[in-house]
């Protein structure tokens, strides 16, 4: 992206909605480094992650059955180093899923919850929390320090790679945005947040690896197919399906460009 | 809200028929006669001269032996963490204020000898503001004080 | 009942550092839900935490603190394998205690 485009997409920010563009004050930035190293300890997401272990261990559903059996791609019940390689592709299923929609197929499977009783409450919100959500900080915390690791070897692997990646510069909606418009130029700030550049690796990796995360401003944790949603409405687009096929891509996407780093989270967000 | 708030902690006072849940917890060792008894005003003071005032704190002491740790901006009021250190030889107290929140005093501190002068905890701001850390060491009052940048917080979501 | 803490208690060099997690909505009780309503205050008011049954910090916490309170602090002396007791109620008289063994 060319310098003017930048301009432009600060100049649509400012006035649509009142966003204040600023690049890189180096002394900010590093003030907020500090701030966000001061509240790293003692992350609330850890709350989340032991109810999310507490439902993976907890018979329930029509079957009466725990997830215990859910294989997350490194055989039945594997859970340690799992998140570390997905999205991947699955046989069972023949697609190529996310924790998220991996999740949904076990609690479908084996514990026999109907799909829309799940889909239902993807989120978590102030008053209740979304099991799927919670499931999905148990399986992530279980990758802490595990190196990225996602394949594209299979068609299907290469196929949501491919689609992911062409989403991710696919402009349309009403401002003409992309991801890219936003997440494609080093050093780029909407008010106080900067915004990885998803084409420069240390960046991509380190936006990745911490989600989910415990977002201070919701006292909620939230998952990555949220991270994406809260995207797709920053770019003024429809909300994407829970675990559609298209939020797979993306995150496949975004996952092999995060490929190398240790994972780290669940994370700790303003 | 005063008076709300107020009527809360009586209420709690009141659990256990007449006997005070404070006082229930004193008498089985949960938190000490002395705390059970300490007036809870301060805690709805609405300005720092009032809360000290409740707290029979005179005028504190300005000095270098605290070290209030606190981010220059908060990416969020929600959280804000703070943290105070001291070398002031027996700490008996050490306290969290922000000037502008509608009830100033955030947290209170008893620390038994043995107890180290070092608390951390995270406070909300509503705005930019004062932090004040007030330590009492040795009968004496003293305090700390650092400005908090609170951002707006950014892009919703 | 409350919801469980999160109870961290390391010894080094003859301190042992304790970090206290909770799990709490910390409600001021001046927040306003979108049809306008206040939601009431609900809060812990006092926390208290124990060594080997003596008392090493008392609190008392206002509506300042933050959701989900987080608190550090530390006390000479304490052995791997002895036990932290931390208890806290709320303003509605809720209550929680936890357990937590001292690490090396
Ligand atoms: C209008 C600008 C804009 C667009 C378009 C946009 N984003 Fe974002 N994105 C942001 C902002 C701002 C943040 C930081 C948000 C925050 O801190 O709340 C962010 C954060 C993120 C993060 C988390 C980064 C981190 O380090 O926590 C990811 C992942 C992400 N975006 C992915 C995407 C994807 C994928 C798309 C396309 C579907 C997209 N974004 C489109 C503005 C945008």
């Amino acid at each position: 992206m060319n310098t003017s485009n930048v301009k432009k997409i600060i100049l649509v920010l400012a006035l649509a909605t009142s966003y204040a563009a600023v690049a890189g004050e180096v002394s900010d930035s590093d003030k907020i480094a500090q701030y966000r190293e001061m509240i790293s300890d003692g992350n609330p997401a850890d709350f989340d992650e032991m109810r999310g272990e507490e439902l993976w261990k907890t018979a329930s559903g029509p079957k009466n059955a725990t997830l215990q059996q859910c294989d997350l791609g490194k055989g039945a019940g594997v859970v340690k180093g799992a998140y570390a390689e997905l999205p991947r592709y699955f046989k069972d299923t023949q697609k190529v899923q996310d924790l998220e929609s991996r999740l949904l197929t076990c609690m479908t499977t084996l514990q026999g919850i109907p799909e829309e009783e799940i889909t239902a409450r993807p989120f978590s919100s102030d008053t209740k929390q979304s099991d799927i959500s919670s499931l999905a900080t148990y399986v992530v915390g279980q990758s802490k320090n595990v190196k990225m690791n996602v394949l594209v070897k299979n068609p299907k692997e290469k196929e949501a790679y491919e689609i992911g990646k062409r989403m991710f510069s696919y402009r349309a909606g009403p401002y003409d945005f992309a991801c890219s418009t936003c997440h494609a130029t080093s050093h780029v700030r909407i008010r106080m947040q900067d915004l990885p550049n998803f084409f420069d690796k240390k960046d991509a990796q380190s936006a990745y690896t911490s989600w989910p995360a415990y977002r201070v401003s919701q006292g909620l944790t939230r998952s990555f197919q949220w991270r994406l949603n809260d995207c797709y409405r920053q770019q003024r687009f429809p909300e994407p399906k829970f675990a559609s096929e298209a939020t797979i891509a993306l995150t496949m996407f975004l996952a092999v460009s995060a490929n190398g780093a240790d994972y780290a989270g669940p994370g700790l967000k303003r | 809200m005063n008076s709300e708030m107020n009527l809360e902690r009586r209420k709690v006072l009141k659990v256990g028929g007449g006997v005070g849940l404070l006082a229930l917890f004193a008498s089985i060792g949960l938190v000490s006669p002395a705390m059970a008894e300490v007036d809870r005003k301060a805690f709805s003071a609405k300005s720092m001269d009032e809360a000290l005032s409740a707290m029979g704190v005179i005028i504190p002491e300005k000095t270098d032996a605290i070290k209030l740790s606190v981010p220059e901006i908060a990416e969020n009021g929600a959280v804000v963490p703070v943290s105070v250190e001291t070398t002031l030889a027996k700490v008996e107290q050490i306290s969290f204020f922000v000037d502008k929140n509608p009830n100033v005093l955030a947290a209170h501190f008893y620390l038994p000898a043995g107890t180290e002068g070092m608390i951390t905890t995270r406070v909300k701001m509503g705005q930019t503001a004062n932090v004040i850390a007030l330590v009492k060491a040795d009968g004496k009052f003293y305090k700390a004080s650092r400005e908090v940048k609170v951002t707006a917080g950014g892009c919703g979501g | 009942m409350g919801n469980p803490m999160k109870i961290r208690a390391a010894v080094k060099d003859g301190v042992t550092e304790v970090k206290i997690l909770m799990q709490h909505n910390m409600e001021t009780g001046l927040r306003k839900e979108a049809d306008g309503k206040l939601v009431p205050a609900w809060y812990i008011t006092d926390v208290t935490a124990q060594h080997q049954g003596r008392t090493v910090l008392e609190a008392q916490l206002g509506i300042s603190i933050s959701k989900n309170p987080y608190l550090v602090f530390g006390f000479k002396g304490g052995a791997a394998g002895e036990k932290i007791t931390v208890s806290w109620v709320d303003n509605t008289g809720d209550k929680r205690s936890d357990v937590a063994e001292i690490t090396a």
